[in-house]
């Protein structure tokens, strides 16, 4: 069984590209229709989890997972397994790159990339705002959060810290007022 | 030293991700480029673009190159930088790990909780904010080149017109927008 869940996720790290969110269809594939380990609501108690706490969300998935199927050592083999491949190829890219960084192809190619790859981080922003949510009411929190961090340098570390305190102060807040904001106006 | 640096940053790093590997990549451009000045702002894109396009999780690979980048540029040997970028792919997953194992079960039932599901809220609403720094924070002259009528400038504003648009409209792979965009980079300055 062990042996089984280091390949699945071996499998699954190994032929995804692009990040964790990609991996979501192909794991429910592999652990829900495959092999039956979960089921499809337990998949998504995974699932919801794994968005909820800090880190990166594949291997988060590969925690959760990898807990209910086999407890701290299931974690392993399926962390384990998750994370290989992904950490020995970019280690070839690492060591190597530096080596052809400097040719004129390599540069030009790389001209290309860098735009490209600003307008992949942009995407997502616009893409989760609607995700998460935010609203005409709440969009100055994003906006806030961005701007100290683009202009002011504040670190990330703190605005998180901030949104868990206020979040945490809003939530009390709401439950104090009791019933009233039932639907909750964030 | 900097091998304890690094753990310590990759730790903080990955116990603050909310929201997965692009919240990730406002957090480690901070640290490392910022804070640490471990390397450039342009050294620290390409690494993202070599990150988006091999196979994993974007911020495990990211961590890992990031870890063997900042090490080699201090001057220390090939094999200790992939020492180095070993120790910062596990300090990334080690808190998180941790705190599922505590929370698991319990978070499950208390996800319902008023207060617990406005602060998941009002983070869901933040890290939107996060990565929206990550991209503006990596719009620099040194990955699109000096503003005004040259040819960078005006191939790297069309670029990321182009793939904003097919990334966000069309839900086009990051892999095949990555290739074409090599590809464009190739021609474009070729000729």
């Amino acid at each position: 069984m062990f042996w089984q869940l280091f390949v699945s996720f071996w499998k699954i790290g190994t032929f995804t590209i692009g990040g964790g969110y990609v991996m979501i269809p192909i794991m429910e594939q592999e652990i829900v229709d495959r092999r039956k380990w979960l089921s499809r609501e337990e998949f998504l108690d995974c699932l919801s989890l794994s968005q909820a706490m800090p880190g990166v969300f594949a291997v988060n998935m590969a925690t959760c997972i990898g807990k209910r199927l086999g407890g701290f050592r299931g974690v392993l083999c399926a962390v384990a397994g998750n994370i290989l491949m992904p950490i020995a190829l970019i280690l070839l890219f690492a060591v190597f790159f530096r080596y052809f960084r400097d040719n004129l192809i390599v540069e030009r190619i790389f001209m290309g990339l860098r735009p490209a790859v600003v307008a992949l981080i942009a995407a997502p922003v616009f893409r989760m705002a609607k995700s998460a949510s935010v609203s005409w009411r709440n969009c100055w929190i994003p906006i806030v959060a961005a701007l100290l961090i683009w202009l002011l340098g504040v670190s990330p570390v703190w605005v998180i810290l901030a949104a868990i305190a206020g979040g945490l102060a809003y939530g009390w807040m709401e439950s104090c007022r009791g019933e009233k904001g039932k639907e909750g106006s964030l | 030293m900097i091998f304890f640096e690094l753990f310590w940053t990759f730790l903080k790093i990955g116990i603050f991700t909310f929201g997965g590997g692009y919240s990730m990549v406002a957090l480690i451009q901070n640290e490392v480029v910022e804070n640490h000045e471990w390397m450039t702002a342009q050294e620290f894109t390409d690494i993202l673009a070599i990150s988006q396009m091999t196979p994993g999780p974007v911020g495990i690979n990211t961590a890992t190159y990031a870890g063997y980048t900042a090490v080699v540029n201090a001057g220390f040997p090939a094999w200790q930088g992939v020492l180095a970028s070993l120790l910062a792919s596990f300090a990334v997953i080690l808190l998180p790990i941790i705190a599922m194992l505590i929370v698991y079960g319990y978070l499950s039932h208390h996800k319902n909780n008023p207060v617990v599901a406005a602060m998941f809220r009002v983070l869901r609403v933040t890290v939107v904010g996060l990565i929206a720094a990550a991209a503006l924070l990596l719009l620099t002259e040194e990955s699109f080149g000096v503003p005004g009528l040259n040819r960078q400038f005006v191939v790297s504003i069309v670029l990321f017109g182009a793939v904003f648009w097919l990334s966000y409209r069309h839900r086009v792979s990051p892999i095949i927008l990555i290739a074409s965009s090599g590809l464009v980079g190739l021609v474009a300055y070729s000729l």
